[in-house]
């Protein structure tokens, strides 16, 4: 068993996506390998090689998906990886569909687990809101191609050694390389880590307003909880991508999760069920969100919050 | 500037999904409805195309192996000049890669300049499609865009990051993918939906395409989830906070 798993430079380590699928690959056995793109920092290289990668395929991060695509291509013809994980992030899908298509294989995304069976490789992915799970097998054979989601498997270190690190040759691929990123913006979230954070208190489209964010990062900073909305607010302009959860946003495990004017799409729900205790507030009492509440408030953000701040500074003091 | 739109046509959201207990396939009414996703790429070619002027053509393209054209009338009616629908029994249940190998040789086909999709569908949403068809066509892809706009004859977006946002820049032909923060798609007026009852949609079949609809994927099992419970709601009679008070002290949160 040969696992190849995609890896990209984040805050000066290898990306999280990239340490889970690694731990996950190691019961897996065989060789591993991680493709990783970016600087290449002497941490990000350490993580991985203490995550279990022997070795790591390294490329630049000025390289365009198509190149990234085309080169870990060519390295399939002669490393012939048996599986490819990928995670759930900007570049790792642009590369993931690119080299399916070049391969000709097709990448199932979305999974919730990776088995390997001897030959042959599955994947499990919850549908329909997370109500119903399906097993796929992959019949083209190698390499299957996977995006898995994100905190589908814990990340844990092995102690592995520094890995040993070559630079991937890069093709020329024309036309289909032709992007240019000209400039990088950081609209960074204050506070605690979204995806780390032990409470996180989120705010939908029933807050009214960008401005009522101010109400909810006041809740969040007196129970030392981080901010996170919906993607119907991100779209509307409230709040930066970074803040979002849900399936196209971060994926959170917290103690408490308190969900504040938010209907509870099932698009919301796959990246907050796994909460321990999930707390709401909605003027709705048919909203879907109490539909997985602990505990349920039919009541207005603009009464419930701040009352709620009010006792919590009280209790405080 | 010929500017191809992709999009697809859905089971309408508002009712639940159910799949086929024989293929496990989303069961697909005769009559399917535009993912509101691709709504949003409508409205970016609709923009881009006044920017060029009269040269400039929208062009929508959907595979849907049923032959729905209700989504497609939806997004006519939105301004588009003309569609591209592929229907072929063939392609029933289509892996990505099958889809986009469609999408690719129709769009190709058509001579596009500009393709656009939407980031991820709401039905399939394995978010691929995209990025295979550029791939397949050999051009540049400009993904997860939240502005797009139009400077020399090249593409620049803003492409939303976990950080923030890249400025991006690539050159035609090329693909698109926006996100549903980038635009205000327009509602169609009583003269639009009118007009797009006459407006051509050229069928075409996988075949005539040269597309072998494959998949290299089958499905194992199907098993429902245990719900989570749902707990205690209550009607906020003024002291709902201190609910909320008493069980954050439950869990020991304060
Ligand atoms: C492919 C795809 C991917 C998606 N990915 C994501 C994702 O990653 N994350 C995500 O969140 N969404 C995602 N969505 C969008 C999702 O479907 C919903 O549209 C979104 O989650 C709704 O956000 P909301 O709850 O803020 O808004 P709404 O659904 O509009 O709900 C607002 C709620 O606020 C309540 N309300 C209104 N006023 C008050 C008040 N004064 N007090 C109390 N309650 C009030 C209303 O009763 C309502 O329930 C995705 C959709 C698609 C198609
Ligand atoms: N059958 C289809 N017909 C037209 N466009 C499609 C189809 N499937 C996917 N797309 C496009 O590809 C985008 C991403 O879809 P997906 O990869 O299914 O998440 C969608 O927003 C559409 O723009």
């Amino acid at each position: 068993m040969k696992t190849w798993v995609f890896s990209t430079e984040a805050d000066g380590g290898a990306s999280s996506s990239a340490l889970e699928a690694l731990t996950k690959a190691r019961s897996f056995g065989g060789d591993l390998v991680a493709i990783h793109v970016g600087a290449g920092s002497e941490p990000a290289l350490n993580e991985l090689g203490a995550h279990g990668a022997a070795t790591v395929l390294h490329l630049s991060a000025d390289v365009s998906a198509a190149a990234i695509a085309a080169a870990m291509a060519a390295a399939c013809e002669t490393e012939q990886p048996d599986l490819i994980i990928f995670g759930m992030g900007n570049l790792d899908r642009d590369v993931a569909g690119r080299l399916s298509a070049r391969l000709g294989k097709p990448v199932l995304a979305n999974a919730v687990d990776v088995t390997v069976d001897g030959d042959s490789v599955r994947v499990a992915n919850e549908i329909l809101g997370g109500t119903t799970k399906v097993v796929t097998q992959f019949t083209e054979g190698a390499p299957a191609i996977t995006i898995t989601r994100p905190k589908a498997f814990p990340a844990e270190p092995n102690g592995g050694d520094a890995p040993t690190v070559s630079t991937l040759h890069v093709p020329d691929v024309g036309h289909a390389g032709d992007v240019v990123v000209l400039s990088s913006h950081a609209e960074s979230a204050e506070g605690p880590d979204l995806e780390a954070a032990a409470v996180v208190v989120s705010g939908g489209r029933g807050l009214g307003g960008a401005e009522k964010f101010e109400m909810i990062a006041e809740l969040a900073g007196l129970v030392g909880g981080a901010v996170g909305a919906t993607r119907a607010v991100v779209d509307a302009g409230w709040v930066p991508y970074s803040y979002q959860v849900g399936q196209t946003g971060k994926t959170v495990k917290p103690s408490v999760y308190l969900a504040c004017g938010i209907s509870g799409a099932m698009q919301h729900l796959v990246g907050m069920k796994d909460s321990t205790t999930i707390i709401a507030i909605n003027k709705d009492p048919e909203a879907p969100i109490f539909g997985v509440a602990d505990l349920g408030i039919v009541g207005d953000v603009h009464n419930v919050v701040p009352a709620l701040i009010e006792a919590l500074k009280a209790h405080g003091s | 500037m010929k500017i191809v739109v992709c999009v697809k046509q859905i089971p309408d959201p508002a009712s639940p999904y159910k799949l086929d207990p024989e293929n496990h396939f989303v069961v697909r009414p005769e009559d399917q409805v535009l993912d509101d996703t691709d709504r949003y790429g409508v409205e970016v070619a609709l923009q881009l195309a006044d920017e060029f002027g009269d040269e400039a053509s929208v062009t929508l393209l959907s595979m849907s192996p049923g032959g729905s054209q209700q989504g497609i009338r939806q997004a006519l009616a939105m301004g588009a000049d003309g569609a591209i629908l592929v229907e072929d029994a063939g392609l029933r249940g289509a892996d990505a890669l099958t889809t986009s190998r469609v999408l690719a040789a129709a769009a190709k086909r058509a001579a596009a300049d500009l393709v656009i999709t939407g980031t991820e569908s709401t039905d399939g949403y394995t978010g691929v499609v995209p990025q295979q068809v550029a791939e397949l066509m050999g051009v540049p892809s400009l993904t997860f865009a939240r502005k797009v706009e139009h400077v020399d004859g090249k593409v620049r977006i803003e492409r939303q990051t976990q950080a923030g946002y890249d400025v991006v820049e690539g050159s035609l032909p090329a693909v698109l993918s926006v996100t549903s923060g980038v635009v205000e798609p327009r509602y169609p007026t009583f003269k639009g939906i009118m007009a797009a009852k006459s407006k051509p949609v050229e069928t075409l079949t996988a075949a005539e395409l040269e597309v072998t609809p494959s998949s290299g994927q089958s499905i194992v099992s199907v098993e429902s989830v245990p719900a989570r419970e749902a707990g205690e709601v209550i009607e906020d009679d003024g002291e709902g906070h201190l609910k909320i008070l008493a069980k954050l002290e439950e869990v020991k949160v304060v």
